[in-house]
């Protein structure tokens, strides 16, 4: 991962001023999910965490007028090519700008901005007696977890990933994390523990001492809830990848408006999109999720 | 580039070309968070208009604030701010290094409270110009300035006095007849109007509840361009204050159409959501628009 140049002392990686065309090289099925990965020419590396603003350069506003907006992906994996940086995204089809994404073929165009946000911080920073990193993902919110989990082991950090799903249909993107070891929790009890990855969490808090554990979480808002009182409760260090909606993804509209715990709100764009849980209100976010 | 994305003056405020931002869509401090120092290199606006400014903090309205509509968006931010006090300490320096004229734009419910506001903004030697932000109720009326001609008439001669710095007053499209307002504002010693703001919406649910926090909000974006394009043309008729227009401008030639129909000055707003350098992409296009008699010809 390069050095960030930046005037936050978060490690955030600046990203270029003004969107740019990338071009798409892959979009391959995964589960309920598509990993859609484009060269950005221009760009530099994200830091893990961060996200992209995303459009399709052509036909972007399809039936009724939308999307019109760009949309907001954390980055799942980036790698130096020849080209560029190749980035990959995670993606859940839930409707008009995700699906517009879906679809677009190897050669086509893919507008991005970013890197953007608060990308994820080293554990020792949140946790001087940190012992390594937790990673908590659910459904499609591991897409950020895989890039960190890949720059925790480029350090040495030891991590353990636990991953929710909901049914065997949805249990895309986990190949992201091959050649890592996953404790699986589904609902349905496809695979791993029948019920839900906090559950994982609490067995592996319990039987740890919580007091050099750190977590990193991101999910669907009612799972990250429930990491963040657990680790409130148990005094554990965590991090959340968060997710609100956003129109512009740079501190321009305010919409992506989070409640902070010491009251008012933080932008999730600039301020986020990962918070230390004990700054938020909540992790309910009205208007985020789609479970 | 031609004279249509050349340079301008605005009040007597020399402008390199004619596009700025409109009030609350681009903050240029948030934006070098995100882009760092080429924010600076190719800043998009001639000049710098801020968010609205309060006499106190605002932490604005519960989520969700926006709503994408075809073609457009509604908002409901709810103007959070950090109040006078706030932002002239830390973000006035900030964005007086931006290397543009600066405009202000401030509200207040009723005179009293926009006057001293008024006052301590246009006492900085920073601020070039202020923009009244007219579409908020009268504490003592209850009826919303900016929809009123005598309100606005009653705002103007209670502030006008207060500085000889240019007042620019942000026109409400959620009037049947906006160049009646110009015109009162006019009268009273405004030195250009802008318009327009968003225009009442609400994304109402087929089940009847309300997608935004607060409820209610305003549309913005290319679905209100032509509402814009007609009140510009109307306000622009009847007064001889500079207009400032906006609505939905995303292309060159939204500009050109803005500027045919009487604006002195453009801004963008929503595009910037989609691109954060969309300003510079309009003037880039504007320059390539060659004026001709009886309309404007693609070159
Ligand atoms: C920082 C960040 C990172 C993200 N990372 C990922 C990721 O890695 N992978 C991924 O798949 N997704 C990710 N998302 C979520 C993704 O941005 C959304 O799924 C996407 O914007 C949905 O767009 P859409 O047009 O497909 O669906 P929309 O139609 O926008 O629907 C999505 C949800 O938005 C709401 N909604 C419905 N209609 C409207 C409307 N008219 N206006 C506003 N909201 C409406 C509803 O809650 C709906 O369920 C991320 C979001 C953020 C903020
Ligand atoms: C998210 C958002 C925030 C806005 N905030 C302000 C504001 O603080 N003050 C103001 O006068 N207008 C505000 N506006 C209105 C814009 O300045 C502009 O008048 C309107 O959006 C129309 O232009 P557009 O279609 O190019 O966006 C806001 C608009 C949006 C979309
Ligand atoms: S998405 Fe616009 S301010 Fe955060």
């Amino acid at each position: 991962m390069p050095a960030a140049a930046s005037g936050d002392p978060d490690g955030r990686v600046l990203a270029p001023f003004g969107r740019r065309r990338g071009e798409v090289v892959a979009n391959e099925p995964s589960g309920r999910y598509r990993i859609i990965s484009a060269v950005d020419a221009s760009g530099p590396m994200p830091a893990a965490g961060q996200f992209y603003m995303l459009a399709a350069a052509e036909r972007w506003g399809g039936d009724g007028g939308r999307p019109f907006l760009p949309r907001a992906f954390s980055v799942a994996a980036a790698e130096r090519s020849d080209d560029g940086a190749r980035l990959s995204f995670l993606l859940e089809d839930v409707g008009p700008g995700t699906g517009r994404l879906a679809e677009l073929g190897a050669g086509e165009g893919l507008m991005l901005t970013g890197p953007l946000g608060r990308p994820f911080s080293p554990p020792r920073d949140l946790n001087p007696a940190a012992a390594g990193a937790i990673l908590v993902g659910g459904g499609v919110g591991l897409a950020p977890l895989a890039i960190w989990r890949r720059a925790l082991a480029a350090r040495g950090v030891p991590e353990r990933t636990l991953l929710g799903f909901r049914d065997r249909e949805h249990a895309g993107g986990h190949e992201l994390f091959r050649c890592s070891e996953v404790r699986v929790a589904s609902e349905d009890g496809h695979a791993g523990h029948r019920g839900y990855v906090t559950d994982l969490l609490e067995r592996m808090l319990g039987g740890d001492s919580a007091a050099t554990a750190v977590v990193y979480a991101c999910g669907p808002p009612a799972m990250l809830e429930a990491v963040r009182l657990l680790c409130a409760e148990l005094e554990v260090a965590a991090e959340l990848a968060m997710e609100a909606p956003m129109a512009c993804g740079f501190g321009a509209c305010f919409g992506c408006a989070v409640p902070l715990a010491a009251g008012g709100y933080m932008r999730l764009c600039v301020d986020g999109p990962v918070v230390n849980a004990a700054d938020v209100e909540t992790a309910l976010v009205a208007g985020a999720g789609r479970r | 580039m031609s004279t249509l994305a050349g340079p301008t003056t605005l009040c007597g405020i020399e402008l390199a070309h004619p596009i700025i931002n409109a009030s609350g869509t681009f903050d240029a401090i948030a934006a070098r968070r995100a882009f760092g120092d080429g924010v600076l290199e190719r800043f998009p606006f001639s000049a710098y208009v801020s968010k609205t400014i309060t006499p106190e903090p605002r932490a604005g309205n519960p989520p969700p604030r926006l709503w994408e509509e075809a073609a457009g968006l509604v908002n409901s931010i709810g103007l959070p701010n950090k109040g006078l006090a706030g932002f002239l300490e830390s973000d006035l320096p900030v964005l007086a290094a931006l290397g543009v004229p600066l405009i202000v734009s401030v509200m207040a419910t009723g005179a009293e409270r926009f006057a001293p506001l008024v006052e301590e903004v246009a006492a900085r030697s920073e601020v070039a110009a202020l923009e009244l932000n007219v579409s908020c109720p009268n504490v003592h009326s209850g009826l919303i300035v900016g929809e009123e001609p005598e309100e606005t008439a009653a705002l103007m001669r209670r502030l006008r006095p207060l500085t000889a710095k240019p007042l620019i007053v942000k026109l409400t499209p959620n009037v049947a007849d906006p160049a009646q307002i110009a015109l009162a504002a006019e009268r009273e010693g405004a030195d250009a109007v802008s318009l327009i703001n968003t225009i009442k919406a609400a994304p109402i649910l087929a089940d009847g509840s309300h997608w935004l926090g607060a409820g209610a909000g305003g549309l913005s974006g290319p679905a209100v361009r032509t509402i814009a394009l007609r009140q510009v043309s109307e306000v622009a008729a009847a007064v001889q204050i500079p207009v400032v227009g906006m609505g939905g401008v995303e292309r060159g030639a939204d500009a050109a159409a803005l500027l045919a129909a009487g604006a002195t000055v453009v801004a963008v707003g929503t595009a910037s959501f989609r691109d954060p350098l969309a300003a510079a992409r309009v003037r880039s296009e504007l320059g390539r628009l060659v004026p001709v008699a009886g309309g404007r010809e693609q070159a």
